[in-house]
């Protein structure tokens, strides 16, 4: 597997011989665990192990929240508080998996955030990102579907605006909106579908995963400089990369733990903050919360939903947010074919990187006025915030491509990488340098 | 760019749920409880003073459905002796779905739900009514003050002005903490002596507040305590565990890094 070149299992014992005739399994792993890697990967590379922790803890925290979980509107949010406070350490389960989501998504944004600068989504990357992008969408799902669960306030009230979003289709958005729900409001079909598709869905994420990975280890990875591992010959990709095992991992595994901390710390003395407090209070068709906020990693996509307040020809101001709210993730996935630039990473990238800077101020203006109730000046920022969301993607990255006077590339990732660690710096052994001065 | 974006990342988790804020005129007033901050702990004579004036002032009308009665005994809690919790049992009359009748209510039960249908149940209310943070929704009270439910409830109780008025056949209190100024429940009997505490404690409106409101925080997170101090074994173990793999990863790249001959 992949384009790199780099040296292959070979099964050496008898018993090896004959599994690996009748299932590489072996080789596989070893491949995979083997791939070479772009020595010069910064910190920003770190979130792809922290996703996959993530997936692999919510999977198991759910699968025992679920033991002791009654999917029904009158046992639901007791049966949360059940959990909470007659099962054995399950006020910890609940709360590592209620953060763990947050977790999640903040890892994706960084991950996506990654390859959006260093052009980790352009060719030959295209799949990966369009997979990432899948994944991405997934756990938006299964984490609306889970909000939904524990059958609070805004459990409720949540999945009728989020639902209700279906219904702004013209004409066939009640039937669809009703087929969704299972009926014509959100009552106990709706919770018991949820409950089923929130069990679903994590495992066609770890599907998608598994492409995705594959797809990635086809190309090779992508690094800060954009410059492509050299492949002419096995020595010469050697200069460009090292084994991820045992130099990623390790580092990998590094960055994960100092994160673990600061989570245990967030579980351990304020599982809460990111979650809204209405949530314990259960959930009543009767009374509407003062403000329906989503959670917080759909906030920037919900300010550009409520950002168009105005109809435009035969299309109502409510149709087209929801549009603009899907528009604005899949003009992300067009990502690759929209930006025009033969440069990959944004280091180079004198202008990229302030339109790129914007962007990222924009997502977190946009994620404020999502959690702001809709008045004053908060309408117009998130339309300014939307336009030009929507503007880096289908006009600046264009344009950008063909006016921009990129930087000088490195040649090769081990020029690079000598850059910052010169070869005569130092010695192997670690102990004192030569340029060190005496004391 | 790395740092900034982390940092920033950190910001607007910050700002986006600190805007979960409802309302905003209420007054909200900060005091102190013993159980806030990493190492915060509940003060087991507060629970107990707590539980006094729930069950004198405020169980009239409120519920506290999701408690058992058993958990007065729990350890972190109000640590109140079984044969006392027992007999505080009796005084309480629960349906039994078994003989169809209500009944004393025993360790293994639940308090008795909502008494008076327009009164709320207690149990989580200081956890539902944690949302009003900081400046322009900014989640800063929460963190730097530990400003949260308990606080809340502490000032719709010492919140009242002493004005009424009557609208569509119901009266209403004017109170100071509660959003939009004008609650349904008439001012508790908790007001300068008229509560007294076996331990002598202060028995004044605002004491006899922070007292309750502490009482609820517990009931709505009897696990805090647990919960912290779990916290603090992770964050300690994980940290030492970090210093571990930093050196590992240090030493592992050194010849990569200073390219060996
Ligand atoms: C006479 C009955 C009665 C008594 C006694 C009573 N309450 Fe209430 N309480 C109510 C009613 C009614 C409401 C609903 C008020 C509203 O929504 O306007 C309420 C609401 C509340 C709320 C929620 C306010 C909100 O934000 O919705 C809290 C907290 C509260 N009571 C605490 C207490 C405490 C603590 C005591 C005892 C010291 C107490 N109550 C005694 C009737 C009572």
């Amino acid at each position: 597997m992949g384009g790199i070149p780099h040296d292959h299992y070979v099964p050496k014992s008898n018993f090896e011989k004959w599994l690996d005739a009748r299932l590489p399994i072996v080789g596989l792993l070893y491949g995979t665990l083997m791939i070479p890697t772009p020595k010069n990967l910064n910190w920003m590379w770190i979130w792809g192990i922290v996703l996959t922790f993530c997936l692999v803890l919510q999977i198991i925290t759910g699968i025992v929240l679920v033991m002791h979980y009654t999917p029904h509107v009158d046992q639901a949010f007791a049966s949360i508080e059940h959990i909470m406070r007659n099962v054995e350490g399950g006020w910890a389960i609940r709360y590592i998996h209620m953060n763990g989501a947050s977790l999640f998504f903040i890892a994706v944004y960084a991950h996506m955030f990654r390859g959006l600068y260093y052009g980790s989504y352009k060719a030959p990357r295209e799949i990966t990102w369009i997979i990432g992008m899948l994944i991405y969408l997934a756990m938006m799902a299964t984490g609306f579907l889970g909000y939904v669960l524990p059958w609070g306030q805004m459990s409720f009230w949540g999945a009728t605006v989020i639902t209700g979003l279906f219904g702004a289709i013209p004409g066939i958005g009640e039937p669809i909106q009703t087929w969704l729900l299972g009926g014509p409001a959100v009552d106990n079909a709706t919770l018991n579908r949820f409950f089923s598709l929130h069990y679903l869905l994590p495992f066609v994420i770890a599907g998608l995963v598994i492409v995705h990975i594959w797809a990635f280890h086809t190309t090779g990875n992508n690094n800060p400089t954009g410059v492509e591992v050299r492949r002419g010959s096995k020595e010469e990709a050697a200069k460009d990369t090292v084994p991820f095992w045992p130099y990623f991992v390790i580092k990998d595994l590094f960055a994960l733990v100092v994160i673990l901390a600061v989570f245990a710390a967030i579980v351990g003395f304020m599982p809460n903050y990111l979650g809204h407090p209405d949530n314990y209070i259960e959930a009543n068709p009767l009374a509407t919360p003062a403000h329906i906020v989503p959670e917080w990693y759909y906030l920037p996509f919900y300010a550009i939903l409520r950002a168009i307040t105005f109809d435009v020809l035969f299309l109502d101001a409510k149709f087209l947010g929801v549009l603009c709210m899907f528009g604005a993730i899949f003009v992300m996935v067009l990502a690759p074919w929209l930006d025009t630039s033969s440069v990959r990473s944004g280091r180079f990238r004198p202008m990229f990187k302030w339109w790129f800077a914007i962007l990222v101020i924009d997502f977190f203006v946009l994620m404020w006025c999502g959690a702001r109730p809709a008045e004053g000046m908060v309408p117009t920022i998130s339309l300014i915030g939307t336009i030009y969301w929507f503007g880096y993607f289908l006009i600046i990255l264009p344009i950008l491509g063909v006016i921009e006077k990129p930087l000088p590339q490195p040649a090769t990732i081990e020029e690079d990488f000598d850059a910052h660690y010169p070869p005569k710096a130092g010695v192997a052994d670690g102990t004192a340098t030569a340029t060190q001065p005496a004391e | 760019m790395i740092k900034q974006t982390l940092l920033s990342l950190g910001l607007a988790l910050g700002l986006a749920t600190g805007a979960n804020a409802a309302g905003g005129e209420s007054h909200i007033e900060d005091f102190d409880f013993s159980f806030e901050g990493p190492f915060g702990k509940f003060d087991q004579f507060q629970l107990q003073r707590g539980l006094q004036v729930f069950t004198e002032a405020c169980s009239a009308c409120h519920g506290l459905q999701y408690l058992y009665f058993r958990n007065l005994h729990d350890e972190g809690g109000p640590g109140l002796p079984e044969d006392q919790v027992k007999a505080y049992a009796k005084d309480f009359f629960v349906y039994d779905a078994e003989i169809d009748e209500d009944r004393e209510a025993k360790l293994s039960d639940r308090f008795p739900p909502v008494v008076d249908s327009t009164a709320p149940d207690l149990t989580l209310m200081a956890k539902a009514r944690a949302g009003f943070h900081g400046p322009a929704g900014l989640g800063i009270n929460q963190i730097v003050k530990g400003m949260g439910g308990p606080e809340y409830i502490a000032s719709i109780l010492t919140g009242y002005t002493g004005e009424e008025k009557e609208e569509a056949g119901q009266v209403f209190y004017e109170n100071t903490a509660f959003p939009g100024g004008w609650i349904a429940m008439p001012p508790p009997p908790i007001y300068d002596g008229e509560l007294e505490f076996a331990d002598g404690h202060a028995n004044d409106a605002h004491h006899v507040s922070e007292d309750v409101a502490a009482f609820l925080m517990w009931t709505a997170e009897p696990k805090m305590m647990a919960r912290k101090q779990a916290g603090l074994t992770a964050v300690i173990f994980l940290s030492v565990l970090a210093a571990l793999l930093y050196l590992t990863n240090k030493k592992l790249w050194a010849p990569i890094k200073r390219k060996s001959q």
